[in-house]
């Protein structure tokens, strides 16, 4: 069994995020490995502890300093690492088309990705990825059990949960509740800094993949969502501000 | 020409729909070229509900499309934009529509603008507004090419009024290939049954870990959703509690919802939570911390214990009619 991780570099998710001129900007944010990536990662290594026979191969594509994210996976007990490097923010269709190059040539059975972009707010590199190798795909993957050539996963539909069978090789997107990710142990990130973290730039890979090394779509600006809200705390006992709230919903707000 | 594909369920159109009509009409100068698609294995219900919105309708029916899987609707969906020529192809962001509409886009060659907000023309092609960084940041994005994928966001515009004369019904066939059926739907649970759903819901109460048990939480946040008519939400912790399901968790790793109404009772209000609510109208927030983050998004806020606040809050709402 051969299973390629894919992941991310983001801002964790206590960090400020700053916008001005129209622009992001993530100096002194704390940069980690996405969270939802982690599930992927810890996933694939279960499928090892459990007895089978797996190569782990850490995949992701993003600036160098992405590399930093990429050692966690490698200390969390991945094998080896693709880096494709990229000063180009790409979305998830332009990400997913350089993507898919490596992936044929890594020819795992299965792929992880993080089943939502801590970054993007963006769930589309699974699927897209999927499509662009002509696999199947699940998402949003809370289950994951193996019988001969397919897996069987559990994952959130719109109005519940589905259980689905795939063939292999598949796409398949992990959230919480998949399992509990480990941190990595202090003699395994010793042991990370020998394992193998192969770089390349993103216009060679693209260029083997046959994909543009550049975004599907143009990104105009960033700026800091803030809406105005009405901030006022309704004094007065339990019933005194609860009748207050119901009158202010109907009559002010008129919601009710 | 644009292509919006109707969600549907229990034979009726999602709230969306109603949406991404109002979007299709704004984009198309209601010049008679809107075209809906209906894919079900029994379109027909939902068909002529839409027909009294937009002028063509199409429907593809087949088995295929029960239950709808990612892959049939990627190749119904792909295939009508194909035989028509469609310059946008049209998506509600729901759980599932975000699930095939990258595949659709990709097979397509076409640009994805996800999950957008607002979307507008711009010269030949579309910019559109999404929000990104745990929903704190607001992107311009945009996109232009023969056809452009998008997925809209539940919210994004008001639903539409019937218009004056019924439209079109016409059927597409559609040249399913059995690997568009390779993943087998061993089974489907609902998790919402009977309780309107979260996405549709113009109402959400939501429970955080303050309630302290699964009965109290039942007692109190759903006794006030049902109350109310609203649909059910839950933090993480709650959900990580087992006192409710996945299904009603929101946030980053839940779901989006930006109803009318939410009231957030006993939850602290975390970045990850925040980025599924905080497109809300208008945000109660009911904690007994005044300093709890989740009063800077709120609207109204009352500082107090849950346990004599919602039951407070129950005996107001059964007295408004
Ligand atoms: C990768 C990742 C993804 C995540 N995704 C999500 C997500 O999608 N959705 C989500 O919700 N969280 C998510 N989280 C978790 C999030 O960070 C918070 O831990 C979670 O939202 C907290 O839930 P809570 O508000 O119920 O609990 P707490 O933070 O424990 O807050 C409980 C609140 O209740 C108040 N309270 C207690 N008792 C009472 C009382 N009797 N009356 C009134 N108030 C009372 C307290 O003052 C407190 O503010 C995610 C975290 C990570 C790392
Ligand atoms: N939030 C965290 N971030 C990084 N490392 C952590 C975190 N929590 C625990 N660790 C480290 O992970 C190792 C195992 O942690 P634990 O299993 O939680 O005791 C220890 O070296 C901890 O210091």
């Amino acid at each position: 069994m051969k299973i390629v991780t894919i992941l991310k570099q983001v801002p964790d998710a206590e960090a400020r995020v700053r916008a001005s001129g129209g622009t992001l900007d993530l100096s002194g944010a704390t940069l980690v490995i996405d969270g939802m990536d982690e599930y992927g990662v810890e996933e694939a290594l279960r499928i090892r502890e459990r007895g089978m026979e797996t190569e782990i191969v850490a995949l992701a594509c993003g600036p160098e300093r992405a590399a930093e994210a990429i050692r966690t996976a490698l200390a969390m007990g991945v094998d080896r690492a693709v880096h494709v490097v990229s000063d180009v923010t790409l979305d998830a269709v332009a990400m997913a088309r350089v993507l898919a190059g490596v992936v044929q040539d890594e020819a795992p059975e299965l792929v992880f990705v993080g089943g939502k972009q801590a970054d993007w707010d963006s769930s589309a590199l699974g699927p897209a990825l999927a499509e662009a190798l002509g696999w199947p795909h699940a998402d949003w993957t809370t289950e994951l059990t193996f019988e001969d050539g397919t897996i069987t996963v559990t994952h959130d539909i719109d109005d519940g949960t589905e259980t689905l069978t795939l063939p292999l090789p598949a796409v398949v997107t992990t959230q919480q509740g998949l399992n509990e990710p480990r941190y990595p142990t202090l003699p395994n990130i010793m042991k990370a800094k020998r394992k193998t973290l192969e770089a390349r730039p993103l216009a060679d890979v693209a260029a083997a993949a046959g994909a543009p090394a550049d975004r599907a779509t143009e990104l105009r600006a960033s700026e800091i969502e803030a809406r105005s809200r009405r901030n006022v705390v309704l004094d007065g006992d339990a019933k005194t501000a609860a009748t207050e709230l119901v009158r202010r919903l109907r009559d002010e707000a008129k919601v009710l | 020409m644009i292509l919006i594909v109707i969600d549907h369920a229990d034979g009726a159109p999602r709230k969306s729909a109603y949406e991404l009509v109002s979007l299709g009409r704004a984009l198309t100068g209601d010049d008679g070229s809107l075209t809906a698609l209906v894919a079900g294995d029994a379109p027909g219900a939902v068909a002529q509900e839409i027909a009294r919105f937009v002028p063509r309708v199409l429907t593809v029916s087949a088995p295929e499309l029960a239950p709808p899987r990612a892959e049939t609707m990627t190749r119904a969906v792909a295939h009508a934009a194909t035989t028509l020529g469609a310059e946008a192809v049209l998506v509600g962001a729901s759980r599932f529509g975000l699930s095939y509409s990258p595949r659709v886009a990709m097979r397509l060659g076409a640009p994805l603008l996800e999950d957008v907000t607002a979307l507008e023309r711009d010269g030949d092609g579309y910019v559109a507004k999404r929000l990104s960084y745990l929903a704190r940041v607001t992107e311009t994005v945009a996109a232009s090419a023969p056809t452009v994928v998008v997925s809209v966001k539940p919210g994004a515009a008001a639903a539409a009024d019937p218009a004056a004369s019924a439209g079109e019904v016409t059927e597409l066939e559609v040249p399913f290939e059995p690997d568009d059926v390779r993943v087998g739907v061993a089974s489907r649970r609902a998790a919402t049954k009977g309780r309107v759903a979260l996405e549709d819901a113009d109402v959400v109460v939501a429970g955080g870990r303050g309630f302290g048990s699964a009965e109290t939480f039942d007692d109190l946040v759903v006794g006030l959703a049902d109350a109310l008519g609203a649909g059910v939400g839950s933090t993480r912790a709650v959900v990580d509690a087992g006192w409710r399901p996945y299904g009603e968790q929101i946030g980053q790793t839940g779901k989006t919802v930006a109803p009318r109404l939410y009231l957030a009772l006993a939850v602290s209000g975390a970045v990850q939570h925040l980025s599924g609510m905080n497109r809300s109208k208008v945000i109660v927030a009911v904690n007994k911390d005044a300093d709890a983050p989740i009063f800077r998004v709120a609207d109204y806020g009352i500082v107090g214990d849950v346990l004599e606040v919602v039951p407070a809050l129950q005996e107001a709402v059964a007295g408004l009619d």
